[in-house]
């Protein structure tokens, strides 16, 4: 086991509270996932990149500077990757998902907001991560209201540049986030001390598209009744994609991919035939948030997808490749960035359509909308998408919660009801 | 106070238990916030026993000493127990061999009683529960509203206090009152607040009463329009007892309610009926 306490020093971690978080994430990662039964080999390199969490990643993080590389920090699926790939940076997933630093957070930040948001701004606050004081600056965007104000407040603790996001996938739109990824640009050419250019970003394409496609393959698996591999797994997959070493990251995608078609083969699956399958569709699952897929596979049924920022929305849709100048490529990724189907956006109806074809490729018995607290856009939406689904004759439960653990057993009723509901 | 007709429904008379405890039986507890129960059938499902005790610190072993009492815990003759409710899973493995959630045993539980009932509202110690019944005996739909108390037995029992009436006595004091003074707090600690201050200043007890029972009937009401208000209601739980909620509530919904007796042991009901299922 490495000692980091040095490197973690430089960073200026405030090394107690530090130590007592990898504490608790160490013994909930293994009650939750260390803990499940007849889990693929290939899961192994994930369980190490958690244990090495705040080790060897930021390591590689640091290495990279030290090569006059930077570190750009992010939240949301719609800061464009490529770029910061193209200009030598690497984009880092900041997004928290614990309760941990809440109460910091809440010194600057009202009670009523989104726990994401509390838990991000609170993590940098608190000084115990190595991601966020390893980031040489952030990218916020104007997605929802919270985020939108929040940067103001994470600016006075380091730098953060706020890309506008759209709230219409109109001309006006797409303009407006073209416009957005030239002023990015300028940000990021002066951090990579490079200029961007056609041919890093065609790289910086392929690189990304070849982890959606994994991810996308990976998913595919799920498809199988029963699933080869647990909800649990395939969450905890999609939450690192959100930092770790895009080829190697890649790789290991693929080559569990190849496991679980083999396992599909051999019929082997965490799950016996029966069981339930489950969707979870809404507010992203950012690590260490674990506790809805958790309450739902210990109560006998699967989680087969996500349609979430951590699931179908980060890699369903690819970035053209035939574009053959910088100006068409920048096209081809605002195409493809705007085409996520956020609750950000009004309308919004393209996400409820997915929903339902998702649910019916998935052979779903039944979807778990999830929201977090205080998340209007994606609660609101609630009330069309179970519209839809009870027109398609698909059972669907809501859960609005936090990332506390007041109301695990209310949650837990909640599931075993619906779960009664669906099996009768 | 005119209200709804509210039609009891009184239980099946026990049989000679003493016969039916040696034969085949089946029990359902239910392990709530404030109450323990249990339900004994006979193998068709007639009710042999009922029995609804405080929970006190360790509902559990106050069960499984009445069930002894009983005489169905001997190894001989060990009954199948289906456990429902807040506690259900500390009993499982151990009083209990399975488990179902609180919604399916409501569920079971009203249709027994009543079946063409539609919508059972159960109003308990800690937690307020609306369901949509299909007419099987299954649930279509279901609200909890359990993050708060306010709107819950216990939001009555703290305002009951307040009275220094017992909460048996309290709906029928509400009833009293030709007029409601309405409760502007909702959470149960600023609302007992409230009512002290309207008592000091000298404003009709019964008045206030009936203003209490209005604010839990006006918690309840979204949650029947968000499920999908649906005749004939069962009004089950503690709740049931409280004569004054069973008028506001019927009144509120334009609706007949069903109040069987002891409504408070329809969860333990569908608990048993399910241990005889399967």
């Amino acid at each position: 086991m490495n000692n980091y306490d040095e490197m973690w020093k430089s960073l200026n971690i405030d090394l107690d509270t530090h130590c007592k978080l990898l504490d608790v994430l160490g013994q909930v990662y293994t009650d939750i996932y260390l803990n499940q039964d007849n889990r693929p080999e290939g899961m192994e390199y994930f369980d190490f990149v958690v244990g090495e969490v705040h080790g060897l990643r930021i390591k590689e993080l640091l290495e990279h500077k030290a090569k006059g590389g930077f570190i750009a920090g992010a939240f949301c699926l719609f800061v464009p990757d490529e770029l910061i790939l193209a200009a030598g940076g690497l984009p880092i997933g900041l997004c928290g998902g614990a309760d941990l630093t809440t109460a910091k957070a809440e010194e600057f930040l009202p009670r009523n907001i989104c726990p994401l948001i509390k838990s991000s701004v609170g993590f940098k606050l608190a000084k115990i991560c190595p991601y966020f004081e390893s980031s040489d600056f952030l990218i916020g965007e104007t997605t929802c209201d919270g985020k939108k104000k929040a940067w103001e407040i994470l600016n006075d603790f380091i730098p953060t540049h706020v890309m506008h996001v759209p709230h219409m996938k109109t001309e006006a739109g797409h303009n407006v986030y073209r416009m957005e990824q030239i002023r990015l640009m300028g940000k990021l050419e002066e951090a990579g001390k490079t200029k961007i250019s056609f041919e890093n970003v065609k790289k910086a394409i392929e690189l990304m598209n070849n982890k959606r496609r994994a991810l996308a393959r990976l998913y595919e698996t799920r498809k199988h009744q029963p699933s080869p591999i647990s909800g649990k797994d395939a969450l905890l997959i999609s939450q690192v994609a959100f930092y770790d070493d895009i080829p190697r990251f890649t790789a290991s995608v693929d080559k569990l991919t190849g496991e679980l078609n083999k396992r599909i083969e051999a019929g082997i699956s965490p799950f016996v035939g029966k069981t339930p399958r489950i969707m979870l569709s809404g507010c992203p699952s950012v690590v260490p948030n674990w506790k809805l897929h958790h309450i739902i596979e210990t109560s006998g049924a699967s989680v087969v997808v996500e349609e979430a920022c951590t699931g179908t929305r980060y890699f369903e849709t690819l970035v053209d490749e035939s574009a053959a100048s910088l100006d068409e490529q920048l096209d081809a990724l605002a195409r493809r960035y705007l085409s996520i189907n956020c609750s950000c956006f009004t309308p919004n109806n393209e996400r409820t359509e997915q929903i339902i074809n998702y649910a019916r490729e998935y052979h779903v018995d039944g979807v778990v909308y999830n929201t977090l607290q205080f998340c209007h856009t994606y609660n609101v939406e609630y009330t069309k998408v179970e519209k839809a689904l009870k027109d398609a004759g698909i059972p669907v439960l809501k859960i609005e919660t936090d990332y506390t653990a007041e109301d695990a057993g209310q949650i837990q009723t909640r599931i075993e009801a619906f779960l009664e509901q669906i099996k009768s | 106070m005119k209200g709804m007709t509210v039609r009891i429904l009184s239980l099946p008379s026990p049989s000679s238990y003493l016969i039916e405890v040696l034969t085949m039986s089946f029990i359902g507890i239910d392990l709530g916030s404030r109450t323990a129960k249990y339900v004994i059938l006979d193998r068709n499902n007639s009710i042999i026993s009922f029995k609804i005790m405080a929970g006190g610190v360790n509902p559990l072993e106050k069960l499984r000493c009445a069930l002894r009492k009983e005489g169905v815990l001997k190894e001989e003759c060990r009954a199948d127990i289906v456990a429902t409710g807040y506690g259900r899973h500390t009993a499982q493995g151990d009083l209990a061999e399975r488990t179902i959630t609180e919604i399916k045993a409501f569920a079971l539980g009203a249709h027994y009683m009543h079946p063409r009932a539609r919508m059972v509202i159960d109003i308990g110690g800690q937690d307020t529960k609306i369901i949509a019944l299909d007419g099987d005996g299954s649930f279509e739909n279901f609200i909890i509203n359990d993050r708060c108390a306010a709107g819950t037995g216990r939001f009555l029992e703290v305002m009951a206090n307040s009275f220094e009436i017992g909460i048996g006595e309290f709906g029928s004091f509400a009833l009293m009152s030709g007029n409601s003074i309405k409760i502007n707090s909702m959470c149960t600690v600023f609302a007992e607040s409230e009512v002290i201050s309207l008592l000091a200043k000298g404003e009709d007890p019964r008045s206030i009463a009936l203003g209490i029972h209005q604010s839990v009937v006006e918690r309840i009401e979204p949650m029947v329009n968000r499920v999908g208000a649906r005749e004939p209601i069962l009004f089950a739980g503690g709740g049931a007892l409280n004569p004054c909620l069973a008028n506001l509530l019927g009144k509120r919904l334009g609706s007949n309610l069903i109040v069987p007796e002891n409504p408070q042991i329809i969860g333990a009901l569908g608990a048993a009926l399910h241990g005889n299922k399967e």
